[in-house]
């Protein structure tokens, strides 16, 4: 039966893990992450899974303690944020190309310097091109959820990839919230035993993550992407499993308000909640304003976004970090070039905002959307604005 | 919906109360969040916490700046932090000392409502140490009447274990002793 819960999120994704039975957890701490193998480690000790909790000296090894357990068919599962990521970095591609389907929880946080532990997408975006499927919570419910849903689809015979579950540092982590969680049968209804497709074993050999000369390595380069994109059609289909059996839904790109909104806002996150206290506002004053809220990151929803955006005017896309020197930020980078020459493209704007914890409210969406409604009379002088900047 | 700011020093267990709060709050049906300032914290220094409790689902996850309650764990922060900041003309100020809540409004030149209790001393009496964040839960639950007492049984048994009791015992006493003005 499903059970009503409060609980710090952080705890309630190492719950959710736990309901998940793994076989190895290798977690490095690193706020604001940190409560998630912490209390992992706590349920592993208790006994409540018959799990091992590798205590590594680094997220590097975190990562590739992770990959070999994988390898040798284990359920596996770590977690971590920011630089700790960074240092995960040279596992991450491996890890994809291996097939191996690992699942991470990121608890988002900016990267240094200056030394900040609090919340941004720098991380993950990052990371962005290691072929890991990648997705964005906005609350602790979708964490939970997100969490299960991760160890069906990533060893699903027609996936085997790895995937991360964003949750944001500090605005999701750290805060405690009502949330469903299923009992132990019914995750078990869900999600089916792992079986892996080849594992390392010293009476079965086979090689892994092996030398590939050039005259392969376009090859593999395009069975790793081809992997990656196909994986939608799973993805797809496990969240209306999901759906049917739990009654809670989950889109690549979730609509809040958007009939005949002439302006649109998209957002990656936790931010989008609060987008939606400000679109409720907007609309109560006569401003045909709505909401797109990225879910899923990669593989990206280009015909769900096509869709999406169709019939407005503007549409005005929150980065929550920065691309040096780029065009735009990351998400927005992507949205364009999923819209470049689609007819009747909308004016696409770009704001980044809440940088290193910096915080975001309704009233600075508010903001936004009347800035951004004018943009298709006259285009910003700047590709891209970070919002809120003071002395500028 | 309600929104509460606590004010504490580092390791007066602040983040603790606001998690209490909301774990009762959440036990009774209703959506509650509990969230920590997010700042450095270090034992000792000024740290606040804060709750959101609605019939609804809580959607905003920015900051609160115009809170509708105060709490105030250490009454050496009255001066040094503006506890007040923002609160609501008609808001509540809820403030462990031992001055009577008339003399603390007027003192404070604050128009709203003023509660006053002399958590130290009931939490040296019942629990011995001067950690006041539970018994202060007791004199919010009193003013506010925003969870029922025993909804926070079950939070403390969990949290406390063994020592539940004895907060649960200080807790009752604030209830008991918290005085308005």
């Amino acid at each position: 039966m499903t059970r009503r819960t409060g609980m710090e999120i952080a705890f309630a994704a190492a719950e959710a893990v736990a309901l998940c039975k793994p076989d190895v957890v290798a977690a490095y701490p690193i706020t604001p992450n940190t409560h998630i193998p912490e209390h992992l480690s706590d349920i592993v000790a208790d006994g409540r899974i018959d799990a091992d909790f590798i205590c590594v000296e680094s997220e590097h090894s975190a990562l590739s303690a992770c990959c070999g357990a994988s390898a040798a068919g284990a359920r596996t599962f770590t977690a971590t944020s920011s630089q700790g990521l960074l240092f995960m970095a040279e596992v991450m591609p491996i890890v994809s190309a291996m097939r191996l389907p690992v699942v991470m929880a990121i608890g988002n946080r900016a990267l240094s310097a200056p030394i900040n532990i609090w919340n941004d997408h720098s991380d993950i975006m990052s990371q962005r091109d290691t072929g890991w499927i990648s997705v964005f919570a906005s609350n602790g419910q979708e964490v939970v959820d997100m969490v299960i849903q991760g160890f069906k689809i990533a060893e699903h015979r027609d996936v085997l990839l790895p995937l991360n579950i964003n949750l944001d540092g500090f605005q999701l982590t750290h805060v405690v919230e009502p949330m469903l969680f299923p009992d132990q049968e019914e995750v078990e209804r869900f999600l089916p035993e792992y079986k892996p497709y080849a594992t390392v074993h010293p009476d079965r050999v086979v090689s892994m993550g092996t030398l590939g000369m050039p005259e392969i390595f376009n090859e593999a380069m395009k069975a790793k992407d081809m992997g990656l994109i196909n994986s939608k059609k799973v993805i797809l289909e496990v969240w209306r499993e999901w759906e049917e059996q739990f009654g809670r839904k989950h889109e690549p790109i979730e609509a809040y308000r958007t009939e005949g909104a002439n302006v649109l806002l998209l957002t990656v996150g936790s931010m989008g909640e609060t987008a939606e206290v400000a679109i409720d506002e907007l609309r109560d004053r006569k401003m045909p304003a709505g909401l797109l809220k990225l879910k899923l990151w990669r593989p990206f929803p280009l015909e769900e976004l096509r869709k999406a955006v169709k019939g407005a005017k503007v549409l005005a896309v929150m980065d929550r970090a920065v691309s040096c020197g780029g065009s735009a930020g990351p998400v927005c980078a992507e949205v364009k070039s999923a819209l470049y020459g689609e007819p009747g493209c909308p004016v696409i704007v770009n704001y980044i905002i809440g940088l290193g914890g910096r915080d975001v409210t309704a009233e600075d969406f508010i903001q936004i959307v009347e800035k951004a409604a004018k943009a298709d009379k006259e285009k910003p002088k700047e590709a891209y604005e970070i919002y809120g900047v003071r002395g500028s | 919906m309600l929104e509460i700011r606590w004010h504490g020093r580092g390791g007066q267990g602040a983040v603790t109360s606001v998690e209490m709060l909301a774990l009762a709050a959440i036990g009774e049906g209703k959506h509650a969040q509990g969230f920590p300032s997010f700042g450095p914290e270090r034992k000792g220094a000024p740290v606040a916490a804060f709750n959101r409790i609605d019939d609804k689902r809580i959607k905003v996850r920015s900051h609160i700046y115009t809170p509708d309650v105060v709490v105030v764990l250490d009454s050496s922060l009255v001066g040094l932090v503006d506890v007040t900041e923002g609160l609501k003309d008609d808001g509540i100020l809820i403030v462990n000392t031992a001055k009577a809540a008339k003399q603390l409004k007027e003192e404070m030149n604050f128009k709203g409502t003023v509660a006053t209790v002399d958590a130290t001393r009931i939490a040296r009496d019942e629990l011995g140490v001067p950690i006041t964040n539970t018994t202060m839960l007791g004199a919010l639950i009193k003013v506010l009447k925003v969870v029922k007492l025993d909804s926070v049984e079950a939070p403390l048994e969990h949290k406390f274990g063994r020592i539940a009791q004895k907060n649960m015992a200080a807790l009752k006493r604030a209830y008991e002793e918290v005085k308005i003005s």
